[in-house]
C-alpha cells in the first residue's frame, strides 16, 4: 500500500478514535462514573468488543451506507470522512445536538451532489426512517425492560449487597454487548466511505481469508480502542456524574436497550433469520447510538409515569435529524471542491 | 402492658448464633459476610430496644437486681452494635461495595445506631437516678415503653426491607409513624397527669416524671427520624 493511501486513511482513523472516545464512553459512562466498574475493565471490554463487532458484523451496516453513495476515490473518502468528523466536532463545540451517523450521511450526500452521482432515494429514505424508528425502538425496549427488571427484582428479593454484585456483572455483560453492537453498527460511519476505495488487499493466513474490508474494519476497531484508552475516561466521568443521573440498574436497562437497537440494525444473521420465517427484517444501516440512548432514557421516563420527562431531549433529536446532515452536506460539498481544485486530487471516478 | 419479649429474645439469640457460625462456615464470599453483618447489626438494635423493655418491666415491678442484669444486657447489645457498625463501614469502603448507594446505606446504619444509644441511655438513667414511679402513672409508663419499642421494632423491619424487599418498606414506615404518634400522645397524657395530680407533692418529682417520659419517648422519636431518612433513600433506590 502506498504512503498516500495511509495518509488518506487518517480521517477515518480520527473518526474511529472519536467513536472510542465518545460513543464507547457512553456505554460504560454510568458504570464507571458511579464506580461500579473500574475504568481499566471497561476500557479493555470496550476495545475488544468494538473490534470484534466491527470485524464480525460490521459489513452489513457499511453495505447499507454504501447503497447511499459509493465514494469511489480515496481522496474523496478522506474528504467525506473528515467533513463528517469536522461537523461533529464543530456542532459539539457549539453545543448543538449531533450524531456521527447523521453527519456521515450528510457528508456522503454532499459527495453525491458534487460528483453528480444520483443519491439513491430508496436508500436515503431507508436510512432516514431508522433515525425515527431507532429512538422509538429504544424507548419501546427500555419501557418493556423496565417493567420486566422491576418484576424480576421484586420476585427475587435480593439483598442490596447481592444486587450490587449482580448489577456489576450485568453492567459488564450489557457493556460488552453494547461495545459489540457499536462496532457492528457504527463502525460503518468510520470506515464505510473507504470500502469502495479500500487500499487493502485480501490476505490469506493459515487457510483463512482476511478480506480487505475486514482489515479496514479491524483498523477502525483499533483506532476506536485507542480512543477508549486515551480519552474516554474523562467522557465516562462526565456521563456518569453530570448528564443523566441513572441508577446502576436503570443504566443497565438503557445500555442493553441501546445495544439491542444497534444490534437489530447491524446483524445480518438476525435479518436472514427474520426473512426466512417471512418476517420483515430491520434494514442494515448505521443508527445513532446517542439518539437510541436518549430514546431508551425516555422509555424509562414513560415507564415511570411520564414525570421528569425532558421534552427538550426530543426536540434535540428532531433538530439533529435536520441540522446535522444539512451542515455536513454543505461542508462536504465545499471541501470536495477545494480538494479537487486547490489540492488537485481526484475525489471521484 | 409490656409485650412478651422472652420468646422473641430466644429466637434472636438463635439467629445470632446461626448467623455468626454461618459467616465463617457456610458462606465464603465477602459480600455474603457483609449481608450477615448488616442483619446481625439490625438484630442488636432490635435487641437493645427489647432488652430495655425487659429492664423497665423489672424496674416497674421493683426488682432492682433483675433490672440491673437486663440493663447490663442493653449495654452489651449496644456495644456489639457499635462494633459491627464500624466493621460494616470499614468493609463497605475498603471493598468498594455499593458505590452508588454507599452514602445512603452508611447514613442509615449510623442513624439506626441512635436507637440503641437511646435505649442504653434510658436504662442507664433509670439505674443512676432511680426515679420513683407513682402507682397511678405506672400503667402509662408501661404503655409508653411498649409503644416506643414497637416503633423501634418497626424501624428495624423497615431497614431490613430496604436491603431486601424495597416495596415493603413503606408499610413498615407507616407503622413507625403510627407508633411514634401514639407514643407522643401517651407521653403528653403522662406529663399532664404528673403535673395535674395532687398525689405528687414536690415540683421536682413532677419534673422527674416528665423527664423520664420524654426519655422513653425519645426511642420512638429517633425511630421516626431514621424512618424519614429511609423514605428518601427508598425513592433514590427504586429503579
Amino acid at each position: 500500500m502506498e504512503l498516500g493511501g495511509l495518509i488518506f486513511l487518517t480521517s477515518g482513523l480520527y473518526m474511529g478514535w472519536s467513536l472510542g472516545a465518545n460513543d464507547a464512553a457512553n456505554i460504560f459512562g454510568t458504570a464507571v462514573g458511579t464506580r461500579m466498574v473500574q475504568f481499566r475493565t471497561a476500557a479493555i471490554i470496550s476495545a475488544v468488543f468494538i473490534t470484534l463487532g466491527a470485524v464480525i458484523s460490521g459489513g452489513g451496516a457499511a453495505h447499507g451506507l454504501g447503497a447511499l453513495g459509493a465514494v469511489n476515490a480515496l481522496p474523496g473518502s478522506f474528504t467525506v470522512s473528515l467533513c463528517a468528523a469536522f461537523t461533529v466536532m464543530w456542532m459539539t463545540k457549539a453545543g448543538l445536538p449531533v450524531s456521527t451517523t447523521q453527519a456521515i450521511v450528510g457528508a456522503i450526500v454532499g459527495w453525491n451532489l458534487f460528483s453528480g452521482y444520483p443519491t439513491d432515494q430508496e436508500a436515503l429514505t431507508r436510512i432516514m426512517t431508522t433515525w425515527v424508528t431507532g429512538p422509538i425502538l429504544g424507548a419501546s425496549i427500555s419501557f418493556l425492560m423496565y417493567f420486566a427488571v422491576r418484576f424480576i427484582l421484586n420476585k427475587l428479593s435480593l439483598h442490596l449487597i447481592q444486587l450490587d454484585r449482580y448489577t456489576r456483572n450485568a453492567l459488564l455483560l450489557a457493556g460488552a454487548f453494547g461495545a459489540y453492537s457499536l462496532g457492528a453498527n457504527n463502525m460503518a460511519n468510520v470506515v464505510g466511505v473507504f470500502v469502495e476505495a479500500s487500499p487493502f488487499r485480501d490476505l490469506s493466513l493459515f487457510g483463512f481469508t482476511f478480506t480487505g474490508t475486514q482489515q479496514l474494519f479491524m483498523i477502525g476497531g483499533l483506532a476506536a480502542g485507542l480512543g477508549v484508552a486515551t480519552y474516554s475516561k474523562r467522557v465516562m466521568m462526565t456521563v456518569g456524574s453530570n448528564l443523566f443521573k441513572l441508577s446502576p440498574v436503570t443504566a443497565f436497562v438503557v445500555i442493553f436497550s441501546t445495544a439491542a437497537v444497534l444490534f437489530l440494525f447491524a446483524s445480518e444473521g438476525l435479518a436472514d433469520a427474520m426473512q426466512s420465517v417471512g418476517l420483515p427484517s430491520f434494514p442494515l444501516v448505521p443508527v445513532s447510538q446517542s439518539q437510541a440512548a436518549v430514546g431508551s432514557i425516555i422509555g424509562i421516563g414513560l415507564a415511570k409515569g411520564g414525570r421528569n420527562l425532558n421534552l427538550k431531549l426530543l426536540g434535540n433529536i428532531v433538530l439533529g435529524w435536520v441540522a446535522t446532515p444539512t451542515v455536513a452536506a454543505t461542508i462536504s460539498y465545499v471541501a470536495l471542491f477545494i480538494m479537487q481544485n486547490v489540492f488537485m486530487q481526484q475525489v471521484y471516478m | 402492658m409490656l409485650i412478651n419479649t422472652g420468646e422473641v429474645m430466644a429466637k434472636k439469640e438463635e439467629t445470632k448464633k446461626n448467623g455468626r457460625d454461618g459467616i465463617g462456615r457456610v458462606f465464603g464470599s465477602r459480600t455474603k459476610a457483609l449481608e450477615m453483618e448488616i442483619d446481625q447489626y439490625l438484630s442488636y438494635i432490635d435487641q437493645s430496644a427489647l432488652l430495655l423493655g425487659e429492664a423497665l418491666k423489672q424496674y416497674f415491678a421493683g426488682d432492682t437486681q433483675r433490672f440491673e442484669e437486663k440493663s447490663a444486657e442493653v449495654d452489651e447489645a449496644e456495644r456489639k452494635a457499635d462494633e459491627l457498625r464500624r466493621n460494616i463501614t470499614h468493609r463497605i469502603y475498603s471493598e468498594m461495595l455499593i458505590p452508588d448507594s454507599r452514602g445512603d446505606v452508611l447514613g442509615l446504619i449510623e442513624t439506626t445506631d441512635n436507637v440503641a444509644d437511646v435505649a442504653k441511655k434510658v436504662a442507664s438513667h433509670f439505674g443512676i437516678e432511680k426515679p420513683e414511679i407513682y402507682p397511678f402513672l405506672k400503667e402509662d409508663f408501661e404503655e409508653l415503653v411498649d409503644t416506643s419499642i414497637k416503633a423501634a421494632q418497626e424501624l428495624t423491619l423497615a431497614v431490613r426491607a430496604f436491603f431486601r424487599e424495597l416495596y415493603r418498606v413503606s408499610e413498615h414506615l407507616d407503622k413507625v409513624h403510627f407508633w411514634e404518634h401514639q407514643a407522643d400522645q401517651i407521653e403528653d397524657r403522662l406529663k399532664r397527669k404528673a403535673f395535674e395530680s395532687p398525689e405528687i407533692k414536690e415540683f421536682s418529682k413532677r419534673v422527674h416524671m416528665r423527664y423520664f417520659a420524654e426519655r422513653i419517648s425519645l426511642l420512638a422519636d429517633e425511630a421516626e427520624g431514621v424512618a424519614e431518612r429511609l423514605s428518601i433513600s427508598v425513592i433514590k433506590r427504586s429503579i
